[in-house]
């Protein structure tokens, strides 16, 4: 449901965005967000109900289910796709910030020259709401920052699933001996297969992002070097 | 809980903020609104049914889940969330009275064409005289409400750690019973996530105050010149 807010947000930057920018944007939302709550959330839905340890004591499950997934994998994607979101949207306040100044200075400016009509006046008002800035100077840099951030929260999120789970492969089986288990007993995971499939999936997509940010960084750089 | 109509409502607010009031409604959707409908909510989704004790006593369970969460985090989450968001309203009602009583001069004085009257509605009002002071007040707000509700949280669980087990014997628990709380680690880190969030957002209401306050004073000092603090203060609350 909230996610419709985001894509609302997100859309705003399409337009200021190179067409790589364009490109990864697509991929967040189709194989990344959609795949999340389309697929992926009832995929993760049981994993505490169904997580079955081989004792009756009660709370051992708990305890283990707690002590061998601290954070969840859909919690970890969810977060990382909010924080992956945000950077471009440093792009649009700083196109909003540069607007709002340009029209500004058009209004002080057409003030002083009284024989510009109101309706020229709003023309050029239109024009500059509608035009596309070019990505050079401080915009360039603003993007540049955006895309390093964007790739520094793609990797340290792909980095603490990884350190978190030991890897991307969701074992069978479990041995727990946390108090209070009587001794140690076998705990088995829900859908192990499946989360595995999904986690390489998720990764991959993670790791195209990635490189898509890589390249567009590459891109501006090489731009703005042979300007 | 409809976050969406909420949203439509807040954002409209945005138009009528200074650049850090944007900042702090962006912070607010995104980081706390949509982590908690997104992922807090799914987290503490089961936290009763997955709340164990070690026994078979029926109704010790609801009993003791009853006793160590009076109030859930998620619905604390959500109060706060609202009672933070409701001050910025206030700016948008003084604004809508600024137009309708600019609307009224416009009429009165003969300049009742509907593209000025557009304009009123569409022109972005500056932030002084009285909206200067309900702006302040609604900041002032955001700040008591934010800090009330992270106070609440430490009275209501002492530290910010969801702990694993707690030791009930309210009746009807036979004796001391181990009760088991479902993912305190997966709600410890979300509980630490929403309350450094609601730090940030703290520092920039404070740092909106002390821009606004900076802005209006400087302004006074260009206007008259020479002045000291005492009678900007005084301009100030006499206007």
């Amino acid at each position: 449901m909230s996610w419709p807010i985001l894509y609302a947000q997100l859309v705003g930057v399409n337009r200021h965005s190179t067409s790589l920018g364009k490109v990864w944007l697509s991929v967040l939302f189709i194989f990344r967000v959609m795949v999340l709550v389309v697929a992926a959330e009832s995929v993760w839905g049981d994993e505490q109900s169904d997580f079955t340890c081989n004792t009756l004591q009660p709370g051992c499950e708990n305890v283990c289910y707690d002590q061998f997934f601290p954070v969840s994998h859909i919690r970890l994607w969810c977060l990382q796709l909010l924080f992956v979101s945000t950077p471009p949207l440093l792009v649009t306040m700083y196109v909003a910030y540069r607007n709002q100044r340009d029209r500004k200075r058009l209004l002080e400016g057409s003030g002083r020259s009284s024989f510009l009509s109101n309706k020229s006046q709003e023309e050029d008002l239109d024009t500059l709401k509608r035009r596309r800035l070019p990505i050079a100077g401080a915009l360039w840099w603003t993007y540049a920052f955006s895309l390093l951030f964007r790739l520094l929260f793609e990797g340290g999120f792909m980095y603490a699933l990884y350190v978190v789970y030991d890897g991307f492969h969701m074992p069978r089986l479990v041995q727990c001996d946390q108090w209070p288990c009587p001794n140690l007993v076998d705990c088995f995971v829900s859908r192990p297969t499946e989360k595995t499939i999904f986690t390489v999936f998720m990764t991959t997509i993670s790791s195209i992002c990635m490189v898509l940010n890589m390249a567009e960084l590459s891109y501006l750089v090489a731009k703005a070097v042979t300007r | 809980m409809n976050w969406a109509s909420f949203y439509a409502v807040i954002s409209g607010v945005n138009r009528h903020s200074t650049g850090i009031g944007r900042i702090w409604l962006s912070v607010l959707f995104i980081f706390r609104i949509l982590v908690l409908v997104v992922a807090a909510e799914s987290v503490w989704g089961d936290e009763k049914s997955g709340f164990t004790c070690n026994t078979q006593q029926p109704g010790c369970n609801s009993v003791c889940y009853d006793h160590f969460f009076p109030i859930s985090h998620i619905r604390l989450w959500a109060l706060q969330l609202i009672l933070v968001s409701t001050p910025a309203l206030l700016v948008a009602m003084h604004v809508a009275h600024r137009r309708h009583v600019d609307k009224r001069i416009y009429k009165l004085s003969g300049r009742s064409n509907p593209k000025d009257l557009e304009m009123i509605k569409t022109q972005k009002m500056k932030i002084s005289g009285a909206l200067w002071w309900t702006y302040v007040i609604s900041l002032f707000f955001r700040i008591g409400f934010e800090v009330t509700f992270m106070y609440l949280f430490y009275m209501i669980y002492p530290g910010y750690k969801m702990i694993r087990l707690v030791k009930c014997d309210s009746y009807p628990c036979p004796n001391t019973v181990d009760c088991f709380v479902s993912r305190p680690t997966e709600k410890t880190v979300f509980t630490v996530f929403m309350l450094a969030v609601s730090g940030v957002c703290i520092i920039l209401n404070i740092a909106e105050v002390l821009f606004l306050v900076g802005k209006a004073y400087g302004k006074h000092l260009h206007t008259a010149g020479e002045s000291t603090v005492g009678a900007w203060i005084q301009q100030k609350l006499c206007s």
